[in-house]
């Protein structure tokens, strides 16, 4: 069963790459495996093979599909730490600049995008920025665009915030429905949600911060070492980069292009 | 106790794999710390956590352990003589390599990091080179794991319910993998010590 998976997997992958020109040949490995045999039980496929053949007929199943590959699942203010050292360390930085320029690339239903731009608004940033917030999930960019979370997340969303510093109430920012928080739709004045691939586009703009936390580590190291270039090339000089807290350019080869701005963080100045 | 490894196995593991649930950090801690400094076989453990990092178990089991021991890196390589904790909210996977991948997908069996998400991709990526031990827990997680782990031809043993503190994980272990080796915390550390021991000098027969 897994030795015909594994011929199977790279068949599919082209294909999809053929048809729809997504690129999911350079993610890694196992979480790859993981989602797709979820998609197979999702579709009822038997198999890599009849689940390509209803990709390459049914563009339904190719959306369905994407959820499945794409879908990560962030909380706001996920790791208050890292939101808390942003905060103290690297705002002062930003505060220096007339107007501001920041880049969040695979961000999902947008739970990140409103944390910053809660932060911005309480340093008082957030009227002098643009924020661009991308993901190659048209579905995810409806939601993170909607800014409306089920409610019972928001209780952990609310602690999260007030360790991360909040200045007031996360409520501030929501309206409260029947089972859901429509956030405040004056936090995305400034974003732009649009569709942008790490695999298969290039620099758009001249940000001084990016922050994608939890998103290399889908891809293998080739393309890691792609967006990380790309990030490179979007950074402004001493322009920052924000990794997930298990994440390192150690690895990379544009290592030698960033230094450590804060380790524990995972929070890098491009040199 | 005579040997724990049966004759089949020609070639010692490349990782060996622990998970448990609650009760877990007293059997891996009791295991850690038996093992010389000179352990080569990088271990891997999974232990059901509270969410927040920075997560307090390295300092729980890291007291009596001689192995180097911490939270793995995204594609971070497997290194002799070191323990890995799966890191808090993450799910702690094994690619090619070998090397660690972590992943932010759903909770699987209410957990993040979850047993079977690792036990999985070891299965698949080291196939016989993994062995893998489920100890005490409330939860059935790791159970499916672990049978991947057997199928793919890797070695597996559980903690013997009536010697864990919660029965329900190795219940389902073993309810899933009937012919596994059912041990006591001290005959899991000999376990382990004998996989590596026996990697370290091959037996006759090996290759």
């Amino acid at each position: 069963m897994s030795g015909e998976f594994d011929i199977e997997l790279p068949l599919l992958l082209e294909a999809i790459h053929r048809k729809y020109s997504y690129d999911f040949r350079s993610y890694a490995i196992s979480s790859l495996r993981r989602r797709l045999e979820q998609a197979l039980e999702h579709f009822g496929c038997r198999s890599l093979s009849a689940l390509q053949e209803r990709v390459l007929r049914e563009p339904e199943v190719m959306r369905g599909l994407l959820a499945h590959l794409t879908v990560q699942v962030s909380e706001m203010f996920r790791d208050p730490s890292f939101y808390l050292v942003l905060r103290q360390q690297v705002v002062p930085y930003l505060r220096t600049y007339p107007s501001l320029k920041l880049w969040i690339p695979g961000c999902a239903t947008g739970e990140e995008v409103y944390s910053l731009a809660i932060l911005l608004r309480e340093e008082g940033l957030l009227d002098r920025s643009i924020i661009y917030a991308t993901d190659i999930n048209p579905e995810a960019l409806r939601k993170a665009e909607a800014g409306i979370y089920e409610l019972d997340r928001i209780a952990d969303f609310s602690k999260a915030y007030c360790e991360a510093g909040g200045r007031g109430s996360l409520s501030d920012y929501y309206t409260a429905g029947y089972n859901a928080a429509v956030f405040d739709k004056s936090l995305r004045q400034g974003v732009l949600f649009s569709d942008h691939s790490l695999a298969t586009d290039s620099v758009f703009a001249e940000v001084q911060l990016v922050t994608c936390r939890n998103v290399l580590i889908y891809f293998d190291r080739v393309l890691q070492d792609r967006a990380v270039a790309l990030f490179r090339d979007s950074l402004c000089r001493k322009g920052f980069l924000a990794l997930g807290a298990q994440e390192t350019l150690a690895f990379s080869i544009h290592a030698a292009e960033f230094s450590e701005f804060v380790r524990e963080e995972k929070i890098y100045q491009r040199r | 106790m005579g040997s724990l490894i049966p004759a089949s196995q020609t070639q010692g593991p490349q990782a060996i794999l622990v998970g448990g649930s609650a009760g877990a950090s007293e059997v891996v801690s009791l295991v850690l710390g038996a093992l010389p400094a000179d352990f080569a076989t990088p271990i891997v453990v999974v232990i059901h956590l509270p969410r927040h990092r920075p997560s307090a178990l390295a300092g729980a089991l890291g007291g009596k352990c001689r192995l180097a021991l911490r939270e793995p890196l995204d594609k971070e390589p497997l290194a002799p003589a070191t323990v890995y904790l799966a890191p808090p909210d993450y799910h702690l996977l094994i690619d090619p390599g070998p090397s660690f991948a972590l992943s932010v997908d759903a909770p699987v069996n209410f957990s993040r990091p979850s047993i079977d998400v690792l036990f999985r991709s070891a299965a698949h990526v080291l196939g016989p080179g993994c062995a893998g031990v489920l100890v005490s827990g409330a939860s059935p997680d790791g159970a499916h794991g672990l049978r991947a782990i057997q199928q793919a031809g890797g070695l597996v043993a559980i903690q013997d319910p009536n010697d864990a503190a919660q029965a329900a994980m190795p219940e389902a272990a073993r309810a899933l993998c009937p012919d596994a080796p059912i041990l006591s915390a001290q005959g899991i550390s000999q376990w382990v010590q004998q996989l590596s021991a026996w990697q370290t000098s091959p037996r006759r027969g090996a290759i």
